[in-house]
């Protein structure tokens, strides 16, 4: 067991902090505020130096246009996402729609679909049910993965969709499909397997958004507790303050365990075992975000809950993140159903 | 990053699970398990047996009886003890006194002790806390003065748990007053039954009997039972205190108990209310989390040094371990009530004693408040 990243792992993470360095809310605030006032809320631009990165075809085939990477490289290109809360919208593209093309696509379909979107010509939103909302970027995609009855398709995005803003500053619309239009995954049919599967690395992959979210409000914090002055000390000197980012650090070590867990059971191929291990993640995550988003305003103050001051985008992103793709209600749910099939849970085996 | 154990590190597990629930008596096990009372004789086969093992100590050095494990199979090690419900070793010979003089002690005193620490024919008890220095323990105030070679100690330990069973104690006491707190510290042993030292017993508010005051009145004892040098008491107690956060979180306990109250719940037909298997869920959750933390530790403190996240693990474990003492008082519901009859299963009798006993272990080894002031102060630099 071992829970570090090795050399080359170590790198990608620099390389990709490096390209995102221009969001960071330490050094600019403001970047982040112009690219998500205007659509599509995220920096095309720089979606393309992704591209060429080769980290929009990170997880697929070599043979695909991807890079043959595994959960453990995903996990850490999010993470970077989330630690500087770039709103672009790689989860949503490449792990989960991008994912299933991957998992169920033709030979053509994969490298057709997934070479475009690794090289950041086309990009993908998924979509459940004949009304769909809300879909992440759903009226910028070009291309809708859309889940019905349990079957998977392709379909061009449907005309008239309109993008409205998140509270997080993403973009979402309302889709409405026509069948007639839809092309089958692979060969069709029953692909509720895949869905979880893939939906479960969506999952992990989101939670290590957050995780990254989560750190670096952390360090805002603290960084602010030892700026700040009142009566005449800075604000660390108060010990009802240093205990609740004690309680937020802890929150934050806890999660990462579980969660860096979680993506090490992905890369494992253990499907099986994959859903639960992401419910357990997100729910840990979940419970975690909420704290921490809400310690972090509170510790800054009157200043944490306005706009100008980057600290409550972090709690609005967490907030924004702990409900997609499944909230701690449902995770309950899914782990109460199992509950009665283990005594002691174990990790290890 | 890699998930599973190796081929060595799982057999290693096994061959500790079989030993567990194969070589340590049935009865100990069983008691451990019901959550009964343990005396001293259980503390007592169970670690020499152990000790017949070569399994005893194995944080010590291998000389000395210790054995060359990663820190994960001290881990696993740790674990399985704790899921067979066998009493861990007693935690003043083997992760208090026992590593201090082996580290600190001359030749002549590891010999005279080690071995007999190790198989507990030697029980000790831990001389530290007094009324007026628990967290602040530097702050203490009995002394020792020298006569001729000898010392002469005077005053007055406190919550020194399990001493009523302890046949040696390790007190530290100030030889120098005039330095500053921590620098006028020293370590000395002596046996319990010296000439005036006076043990008396507190009882708890579960009734029980495990923490005692200690008195001294002019207890003389030889220079040679000095540990290392005179004045390194601080550094030593450092050095102990050090030791004993390391696998202080009880995650294998805990999991059994949790393991234990679902089954209560089951047998009950309670696990069906969605409330209750919702608890259930959050709190096996934590405890994946906390046991996921404790792997990520040891699994990277391979050069000595404790990983940063070691801090949270006396503070979360503490909070999870009584959260299933809570969860286990509120199965019982009305049975709860009950301290022991013939109508009330004994579990449920026993449910609000060690609910209330264990308020203890967020108080104990560094307070949670302690640990939030690490914390706050050597990880975030506040």
């Amino acid at each position: 067991m071992d829970f570090e990243l090795d050399e080359e792992q170590t790198a990608l993470r620099d390389a990709v902090r490096g390209l995102l360095k221009g969001y960071d809310p330490a050094t600019n605030s403001e970047h982040r505020r112009e690219v998500t006032a205007t659509d599509p809320g995220y920096d095309e631009a720089l979606w393309g130096r992704l591209a060429e990165m080769g980290l929009l075809g990170l997880p697929f085939a070599e043979a695909d246009g991807g890079m043959g990477a595994g959960p453990v490289e995903v996990a850490l290109v999010a993470e970077e996402i989330g630690r500087v809360l770039a709103p672009e919208p790689y989860v949503a593209a490449v792990v989960l729609a991008g994912g299933l093309v991957a998992e169920l696509g033709s030979d053509a379909q994969r490298s057709d679909v997934l070479g475009s979107l690794a090289a950041g010509e086309r990009l993908l939103a998924f979509a459940s049910g004949d009304v769909a909302e809300p879909v992440v970027q759903g009226a910028r995609a070009d291309t809708i993965v859309w889940e019905v009855g349990g079957e998977v398709f392709l379909v061009d995005r449907p005309a008239g969709a309109v993008a409205y803003r998140t509270h997080d500053g993403g973009r979402a619309a309302r889709l409405e499909f026509d069948r007639a239009a839809a092309t089958p995954l692979g060969n069709g049919g029953d692909a509720r397997a895949a869905l979880a599967t893939v939906q479960a690395r969506a999952r992990i992959a989101a939670c290590h958004e957050a995780l990254g979210a989560m750190d670096t409000a952390l360090r805002l914090t603290t960084s602010y507790l030892t700026t700040r002055q009142q009566f005449g000390v800075t604000l660390n000197r108060f010990q009802a303050l240093t205990f609740r980012a004690a309680d937020m650090y802890t929150d934050l070590e806890l999660t990462r365990s579980i969660v860096t867990w979680a993506t090490l059971v992905a890369a494992d191929g253990d499907t099986a075992a994959l859903p639960d291990a992401a419910a357990r993640a997100k729910l840990q995550t979940v419970r975690a975000a909420r704290r921490i988003g809400q310690e972090a305003i509170q510790l800054h103050g009157g200043i944490g809950v306005t706009d100008e001051f980057s600290i409550g985008h972090f709690t609005s992103r967490l907030t924004a993140l702990s409900h997609w793709l499944g909230d701690a209600r449902e995770q309950v749910s899914v782990l109460s159903a199992s509950l009665g099939q283990h005594g002691v849970l174990d990790p290890l085996d | 990053m890699r998930l599973r154990l190796t081929e060595e590190e799982a057999a290693f597990r096994e061959e500790m699970r079989t030993f567990f629930t194969t070589e340590i008596p049935q009865d100990i096990r069983d008691d451990v398990r019901a959550g009964r009372h343990l005396g001293k004789d259980h503390f007592v086969r169970s670690m020499q047996a152990m000790n017949a093992a070569g399994i005893a100590v194995p944080n010590w050095p291998v000389e000395w009886g210790g054995k060359d494990w990663t820190p994960l199979q001290k881990h696993l090690w740790h674990e399985e003890m704790q899921l067979a419900c066998v009493p861990t070793p007693l935690a003043f010979n083997a992760g208090m006194i026992g590593p201090v003089i082996a580290h600190f002690g001359s030749q002549e005193l590891k010999e005279r002790f080690l071995p007999a620490t190790a198989n507990v024919d030697i029980w000790w008890a831990q001389g530290f806390s007094e009324p007026n220095a628990g967290s602040d323990l530097a702050s203490l105030t009995t002394r020792a003065e020298r006569d001729g070679d000898d010392w002469i100690v005077n005053g007055q330990k406190t919550w020194t748990t399990l001493g009523q069973h302890a046949d040696w104690i390790f007190c530290l006491a100030r030889t120098d007053p005039e330095v500053k707190k921590q620098a006028g510290i020293s370590m000395l042993l002596f046996p319990m039954d010296s000439p005036g030292v006076t043990l008396r017993p507190i009882k708890l508010i579960d009734g029980s009997y495990e923490v005692n005051e200690v008195f001294f009145d002019n207890v003389r004892v030889p220079g040679e039972n000095l540990v290392g040098e005179v004045n390194q008491g601080w550094t030593q107690a450092k050095f102990l205190l050090g030791n004993e956060r390391v696998g202080v979180a009880p995650v294998g306990a805990t999991k059994r108990a949790l393991a234990t109250a679902k089954a209560h719940a089951t047998d009950l037909g309670a696990l069906s209310d969605p409330l209750l298997a919702a608890r259930f869920v959050e709190l096996e959750n934590e405890l994946l989390a906390l046991e996921l933390t404790a792997l990520r530790v040891v699994a990277n403190s391979a050069d000595g040094k404790p990983h940063p996240a070691s801090s949270v693990l006396k503070l979360k474990g503490s909070e999870l371990q009584q959260d299933v003492t809570e969860l286990l008082v509120d199965l019982a519901g009305p049975l709860s009530l009950s301290s022991g009859s013939e109508t009330v299963p004994e579990w449920a009798a026993l449910t609000v004693p060690t609910y209330l006993n264990f308020r203890k272990a967020s108080i104990y080894g560094g307070s949670n408040e302690i640990q939030r002031t690490i914390i706050a102060g050597t990880i975030l630099g506040l």
